[in-house]
């Protein structure tokens, strides 16, 4: 017990809120044609993907920032906004780990995350991204030998131009939404993964996002292909220093899925959610689609939303491909005044197209959460199945939880069923917890945990005990 | 559509005797409408049913002037045989007859307000353009502990005289603590291609029964949109059941709030609709303190290429503990046209609550019509059997027997 009461202790507080001292190189402030010429000439990027930037950004200029979602925030000056921060031992990039930045490393291994030893471990393939570059990659010969590439987005645009020109922006164009055209534009670092026809990929694939510079936002583009055939699950861990000040992250991500493919994408997300009182913290406005391109592709979204100040995001599946499967489980958690506007989009197009959603969200204090989400069977996806499942959690009568499915069927062939609840934790539940020698807190722990269980079921190993012990964290105070 | 509107208003204005204030609160709804229009679906409530389209290919050109000064003559044949019952009959608009002969004289009072407008709160459009050019409206109140003896049945009826017009209605009804009325919206038309307005207003008191239905069942290309407001004070009752069948659009809307303890609210609704309809039912159930409930099923049976929609939303503010709602939508697409679209809405401030939401949709269930089949029934029977069965479970959620038994031969379900 004594042990565990510490390890709790160390943990009240966001774990992650340290800074590391690095020196950065940054662009100056500001969002013109010039920083985006700046951005692709740093990177040494081709002609094609300048031209592929400078029309988002042309497209950008027109549009409109959105404002219907339920959490509003103070208006964003894009003017005043970093667009690219990297620590400046990355100029000459790194041929090896043993090149890297000591602090940098180090910086991983507070983080938990230590690349020196994945090289020796057996078990996730890590990309590392901090502030606005990749640093790091490991295994990356063993997959090399399988012919998976697996590299930072601006390794791949030098080495793979061919993939990439091909599927990027084919999933979000550049002329998509507000944020999702603004990373277009401005993009600086992400990974890449490419899994060839007939490869089940060996290892989990992983990449962990690091915001450190302040007043940066941070852009990351993700693009993960598998090919005919291929099997992949990819990570993704995100955490940020404690500032007073609120930062911006519109990353893009997307996938694609070509005949009997199948992609599993976990995020535990775990961003600064800002102290108690609502100050400071992420703005996490992320565009995560995937598009099950070829038959029988299986698309799968996990997601564990912890932390930022206010979470807006809708992983997608389009299910384009006949017998094409799509996937989203999601446990979203909001304590003290945090936000959160999340779910998903299924569009059935291809005929037997089926999609499952589990969204289960839990919201303490004064926070407020909403799951919004859209099923729509279009009239050509006959015999198409959807199921959908939220259900909500309050914890006290400060907060808010709220479902907005919009659901459209167009097809008499096809059937949707959806249902949701809400409620509280009882307590009878409670009582008899506590009747067996647990405390409130850790009573409430497991009843939440278990009220999640069929989401966490669906992480990877390592990360659902890492994800599980943070669901209870993030409920830390919120009972009594 | 600016000095159509402009013109037509002032027309309206010249036959109605107000006063100089009036006429200003007027013409203050009527540059709201203006500056508004029609609703489109860029605004959120009407994302599934854009009025402003509907509107323009059904119709085109509307007018929103009638002449009120003359009397049309009240056919009896459109009346409801063997169920006696009150009436309020409008024709084309025009309230032509108010009868409560089955009831105490003195404890009903029947108040022209024509010349106070009140405010609603709906914030669209339609209740500016309601405001603007209602010609008569009347306020209803039922006196304290007097339950109506008989139904009250509105007859909405319009015939071949109009034709591209707008009509504007609107009815207040106050019930006072302990009373209670039945009344039943049924709508007759002869008419084409018309836009009707209605707003409807209650005010339950305390320990008041209201129960509403509203009967779209007669074909017709009408454009119809009707929204009820209910203020429903401690341990009020409201039932509301809504056939939507026979207009070629229309649109329920039913805000109720739940004011005062112990106060419940019931909405249940029936589409039916074949060819190129288009009908949605919104609602908005407010529970604005402790122990309120309410209690919601739609169901929808789509033919050819119709389309229905249902939008409801329970919302729950922070001091309504022990809120219990509840809300079912079901739909059986028959073509591979039809479309049926849900938005079902929770948002939820109270922790101590039981609320939650189903909807389902999907085609008839192939298992079921071969286990009928391999009854003994054919095809077409086994199919009609099951859209009645699924059809009756709303209908039998009608609490009065005798205006259940009405809407049962009027629908020809059979049991």
């Amino acid at each position: 017990m004594d042990n565990r009461q510490k390890e709790i202790d160390n943990l009240k507080d966001y774990k992650y809120g340290f800074t590391t001292d690095i020196e950065n190189t940054r662009a100056p402030k500001g969002l013109n044609e010039d920083i985006i010429r700046f951005i692709s000439s740093i990177k040494k990027e081709p002609q094609w993907m300048l031209d592929f930037r400078l029309k988002a950004f042309e497209r950008f200029k027109h549009l409109k920032e959105p404002d219907w979602q339920k959490p509003k925030y103070p208006k964003i000056d894009y003017q005043d906004l970093y667009y690219y921060s990297a620590p400046k031992s990355m100029k000459d990039k790194p041929k090896n780990l043993d090149d890297l930045d000591p602090k940098l490393l180090e910086t991983y291994k507070k983080l938990g995350i230590p690349l020196q030893e994945q090289k020796r471990l057996n078990g996730i393939a890590v990309d590392a991204v901090f502030d606005s570059v990749s640093v790091a990659t490991t295994f990356r010969e063993e997959l090399t030998k399988q012919g998976i590439i697996f590299c930072p987005i601006s390794e791949a645009i030098q080495n793979h131009p061919e993939l990439v020109k091909k599927y990027l922006g084919s999933v979000i164009p550049v002329t998509d939404h507000f944020f999702a055209t603004l990373n277009s534009a401005v993009f600086t670092d992400g990974s890449f993964a490419y899994i060839p026809e007939g490869v089940r990929c060996p290892m989990e694939l992983s990449t962990y996002f690091r915001i450190n510079a302040s007043n940066t936002g941070q852009f990351e583009r993700t693009l993960i292909v598998a090919d005919k055939g291929s099997y992949v699950s990819y990570l993704e861990g995100c955490t940020a220093p404690m500032r007073d000040e609120n930062q911006l992250h519109a990353a893009n991500v997307e996938l694609v899925a070509l005949d009997d493919a199948e992609i599993k994408y976990s995020t535990v997300q775990n961003w600064y959610p800002g102290d108690k009182d609502g100050k400071g913290g992420i703005y996490n406005f992320v565009t995560k689609r995937g598009l099950c391109k070829g038959k029988n592709s299986k698309i799968s979204w996990t997601q564990v939303e912890t932390g930022s100040a206010i979470t807006w995001k809708y992983p997608s599946c389009i299910l384009k491909g006949d017998n094409s499967v799509g996937e989203f489980y999601s446990i979203a958690i909001t304590n003290n005044h945090q936000k959160a506007d999340t779910g998903t989009k299924m569009i059935h197009l291809g005929k037997n197209t089926k999609s499952k959603i589990i969204s289960k969200g839990i919201s303490a204090g004064f926070s407020d959460m909403t799951y919004r989400g859209l099923v729509d069977i279009s009239s050509k996806a006959a015999n198409s199945n959807n199921y959908t499942q939220c259900d909500s959690l309050l914890m006290g009568n400060k907060c808010g939880a709220h479902t907005v499915p919009y659901i459209k069927n167009k097809n008499s062939e096809s059937n949707i069923a959806h249902e949701a609840t809400t409620s509280k934790i009882s307590e009878e539940q409670l009582h008899y917890c506590q009747q067996r020698g647990l405390s409130a807190e850790e009573a409430v722990g497991l009843i939440v945990n278990g009220f999640c269980k069929e989401v966490l079921q669906q992480l990877p190993m390592e990360f659902a005990v890492e994800a599980q012990k943070l669901v209870g964290i993030s409920l830390e105070g919120s009972v009594g | 559509m600016k000095e159509q509107l402009q013109k037509d208003f002032d027309n309206t204005i010249k036959n109605l005797t107000l006063s100089r204030r009036d006429i200003e609160i007027k013409k203050f709804y009527l540059d709201n409408f203006i500056n508004k229009g029609f609703p489109n679906k860029r605004e959120e409530d009407w994302k599934f049913s854009d009025l402003n389209q509907i509107i323009k290919k059904n119709i085109g050109e509307l007018s929103f002037y009638s002449d009120y000064t003359y009397t049309n003559k009240v056919d009896s044949s459109v009346f409801v045989d063997g169920l006696e019952h009150n009436k309020i009959v409008f024709i084309n608009g025009r309230i032509e007859k108010i009868d409560f002969d089955y009831e105490k004289k003195d404890q009903i009072e029947i108040i022209d307000q024509s010349e106070t407008i009140n405010k609603f709160n709906n914030n669209n459009s339609l209740s500016d353009l309601n405001s603007a050019f209602t010609n008569k409206s009347f306020k209803i109140v039922v006196k304290e502990g007097y339950h109506l003896t008989k139904p009250l049945i509105i007859y909405h009826t319009t015939n071949s005289e109009i034709w591209s017009k707008n009509i504007n209605l609107r009815l207040n009804f106050k019930l006072y603590e302990n009373s209670s009325l039945r009344l039943i919206d049924l709508f007759r038309d002869t008419s084409e291609k018309n836009f009707l307005n209605i707003f409807y207003n209650f005010d339950l008191k305390k320990n008041s029964i209201l129960k509403n239905y509203k009967v779209d069942k007669y074909e017709n290309k009408n454009i119809k949109y009707s929204f009820n407001n209910i203020e429903q004070d401690k341990n009020s009752i409201s039932e509301t059941f809504i056939l939507s069948s026979g207009s070629n659009f229309c649109k329920n809307e039913i805000n109720c709030n739940l004011n005062g303890e112990y106060s419940s609210a019931f909405v249940n609704g029936i589409f039916s609709i074949n060819n190129n309809k288009h009908h949605e039912i919104r609602t908005i159930i407010n529970h604005l303190t402790e122990n309120t409930k309410s209690y919601q099923l739609i169901k929808s049976v789509l033919e050819d290429s119709s389309r229905a929609v249902y939008q409801g939303k329970i919302f729950v503010n922070s001091k309504a503990q022990k809120t219990d709602g509840y809300q079912l939508s079901k739909a059986i697409l028959l073509n591979k046209d039809s479309e049926f679209n849900a938005k079902p809405e929770l948002e939820i401030y109270a922790d101590d609550v039981k609320c939650s939401h189903g909807s389902a949709s999907g085609s008839l269930n192939e298992d079921s019509i071969f286990y009928l089949m391999s009854r003994g029934l054919n095809y077409q029977q086994s199919r009609e059997l099951l859209i009645n069965g699924f059809l009756l479970d709303v209908v039998e959620k009608i609490t009065d027997p005798e205006v259940k038994n009405l809407i049962k031969n009027m629908i020809g379900i059979k049991e």
